[in-house]
């Protein structure tokens, strides 16, 4: 073991307020002054204000608007939305994974399949929203093609891209490959031998599933569907790209607060803001306590 | 028999996602190419690049992704050194931090930003250092992950304890042993920030500034062929900042470990670097 005598001997004897250790601390000051600076202040001023009125008073007025019924609406849209895209986002996230690991398919296409989800994961917002507009708009490939040849109008039957499953169908693509990623670790930590025993135990694929597979998995895919669903809950600028203000999801509301184009309402803003926080905050907790459950199978 | 149905449903998977990921960048490219009636043309992208504003929003947005590499790198480069050889109790705090970027999304960032540093004496909100500090914090989790990840696979401890018995003071430490070592992370680092940076929305609309993501909004409000042109060039981007990445790092980093956010690799992260932050407690 490389443990030098005198860092043994550092360790044993009594620490000073001022010792050699706690002073290395100092060292971490710029970082968190930074962190302290443009992350913390920033989220405690939003804090502050979503608990003050426009002249600074104390209120609890704000959280009293977020019952109002619009508001009480676009959470319940943003949360359904970032439900269902991250469900769908997960189980076909998980079964590509599955492919390219333990599928059977050639070497390379994994590492492809990697890279593009890097990518992919990457290609948000702007972009993102314009490639819809281009496969899935009024006049997008996909549209056409289905009139054409299938005599199917998406835009008859009701569908529209600025609707809530064209944004669904639009968060898809960032879901996925995202999923990809996170699970990937999880699925290359199952033996190949799990599945060899119980083969020769005689148990039926659907039995190595249930009684191996989805337990040993369970909290890794429960984790990478909370980090998904808050992935979607926080995205702004795919929604403000696509829906131009027809789905009042909570990002684009509290983006319309931040910048003065409907009723200006700071205060009530910071509500929202805050309201979001807890949101993402709750699922964060959850994560790291499902994670933990889920390192255990990881070693 | 077993084996070749699995295969089988594999290759099913793999072809339905194909189908899903490829077509919207087929229509998108096509859509592109539909600028000038009845023909395929460049057009669209002939327009893209004659467009004064284009060039000047994109090397906006370059400045301010340069601005946000050097400053996350200078930052966050010896903290995340120092952590490792002086403070490893400092491990579990900075996991937390670069957690946070993902409690507090962009949208909520920019709106504190706002609220903060809009008033006398910290007015900061009419300089981009303002809108660089904002980026610096989103891509403090990539930055961070790429250098520790790129830390735990060298001996830190070893390489130092070596480099100061043959006489090397900190700086030449630094610069001479640890940052060489640390090329691949730091690259990977660089590209991952530019790739977020380059085409970002959020801060730079709440914060108005005239940037390269807002400048596509804008585009993809009036025109129909010219913002397919953008978004088939800001894949291209994309795909070749994180191809540059995956070609550096082949072998060196798990691929999966890098290009998905920060927080998304916490958990395999976490675990190595428990066991070796409890050696370095006793030194």
């Amino acid at each position: 073991m490389p443990i030098s005598a005198s860092g043994r001997k550092g360790a044993r004897s009594a620490r000073p307020l001022f010792s050699r250790k706690n002073l290395a601390w100092l060292g971490l000051a710029p970082f968190f002054l930074f962190v302290l600076a443009f992350m913390v202040l920033p989220a405690g001023n939003i804090l502050v204000g979503s608990f003050q009125d426009r002249e600074g008073a104390f209120t609890l007025a704000n959280f009293a608007n977020l019952l109002r019924p619009n508001i009480v609406k676009s959470y319940l849209v943003t949360i359904r939305l970032s439900a269902v895209t991250a469900l769908i986002g997960s189980l076909f996230g998980f079964l590509v994974a599955y492919a390219i690991i333990l599928g059977g398919l050639p070497k390379p296409i994994r590492s492809f399949v990697s890279t593009f989800s890097g990518v992919a994961s990457n290609f948000a917002g702007v972009p993102l929203a314009f490639a819809f507009i281009a496969t899935l708009g009024r006049v997008g490939l996909l549209t056409t093609l289905l009139k054409t040849f299938l005599g199917i109008d998406l835009y008859d039957k009701g569908f529209s891209l600025y609707s809530f499953w064209g944004l669904a169908f639009t968060y898809i693509y960032f879901q996925i490959p995202l999923m990809i990623l996170i699970i990937s670790p999880a699925i290359d930590g199952m033996k190949k031998e799990w599945r060899e025993a119980s083969e020769n135990l005689g148990a039926t694929t659907f039995q190595y599933w249930l009684h191996v597979g989805i337990p040993v998995l369970a909290p890794s895919l429960l984790a990478a569907f909370i980090l998904l669903f808050g992935n979607a809950f926080g995205a702004y600028a795919t929604a403000y790209s696509l829906t131009g203000g027809l789905i009042n999801l909570v990002p684009i509301l509290i983006g319309a607060q931040i910048r003065g184009d409907v009723l200006h309402d700071p205060n009530l803003g910071y509500a929202l803001a805050f309201g979001m926080v807890i949101i993402m905050g709750l699922s964060i907790s959850v994560y790291s306590w499902v994670q933990k459950i889920a390192s255990r199978w990881m070693k | 028999m077993k084996n070749r149905k699995r295969k089988a449903m594999s290759w099913l998977v793999l072809a339905a996602g194909l189908l899903y990921f490829l077509l919207p960048l087929l229509a998108t490219f096509l859509f592109s190419l539909r600028g000038k009636k009845g023909v395929l043309s460049f057009v669209a992208y002939e327009h893209v690049f004659a467009d004064p504003q284009f060039l000047k929003t994109f090397v906006f947005s370059f400045k301010m992704s340069i601005f946000t590499v050097v400053a996350g790198l200078v930052l966050i480069i010896p903290t995340t050194i120092w952590i490792h050889l002086k403070v490893p109790k400092a491990k579990p705090l900075i996991e937390v931090f670069a957690l946070m970027p993902f409690v507090i999304p962009p949208i909520i960032l920019a709106f504190g930003l706002i609220r903060s540093y809009s008033r006398p004496p910290l007015a900061l909100v009419t300089t981009p250092a303002l809108l660089v500090a904002g980026y610096v914090i989103i891509a403090f989790p990539y930055i961070y992950r790429s250098i520790d990840a790129g830390l735990r696979a060298m001996d830190l401890k070893a390489l130092t304890e070596a480099g100061m018995s043959l006489g090397a003071g900190w700086f030449s430490l630094l610069f001479q042993v640890v940052l060489p070592n640390l090329r691949t992370s730091i690259l990977a680092a660089i590209f991952l920030t530019f790739a977020t940076v380059i085409g970002e929305l959020t801060l730079a609309v709440l914060l108005a500034w005239p940037a390269f993501g807002p400048y596509m909004a804008l585009v993809g409000r009036d025109l129909a062929y010219e913002p397919a042109a953008l978004a088939i060039l800001s894949f291209a981007l994309t795909w070749g900042s994180i191809g540059i990445i995956q070609a550096l790092s082949r072998g060196k980093i798990r691929p999966s470990a890098m290009p998905a956010p920060g927080w998304a690799t916490m958990a395999e992260d976490t675990k190595p670097a428990e066991k070796r932050s409890s050696t370095n407690g006793l030194s």
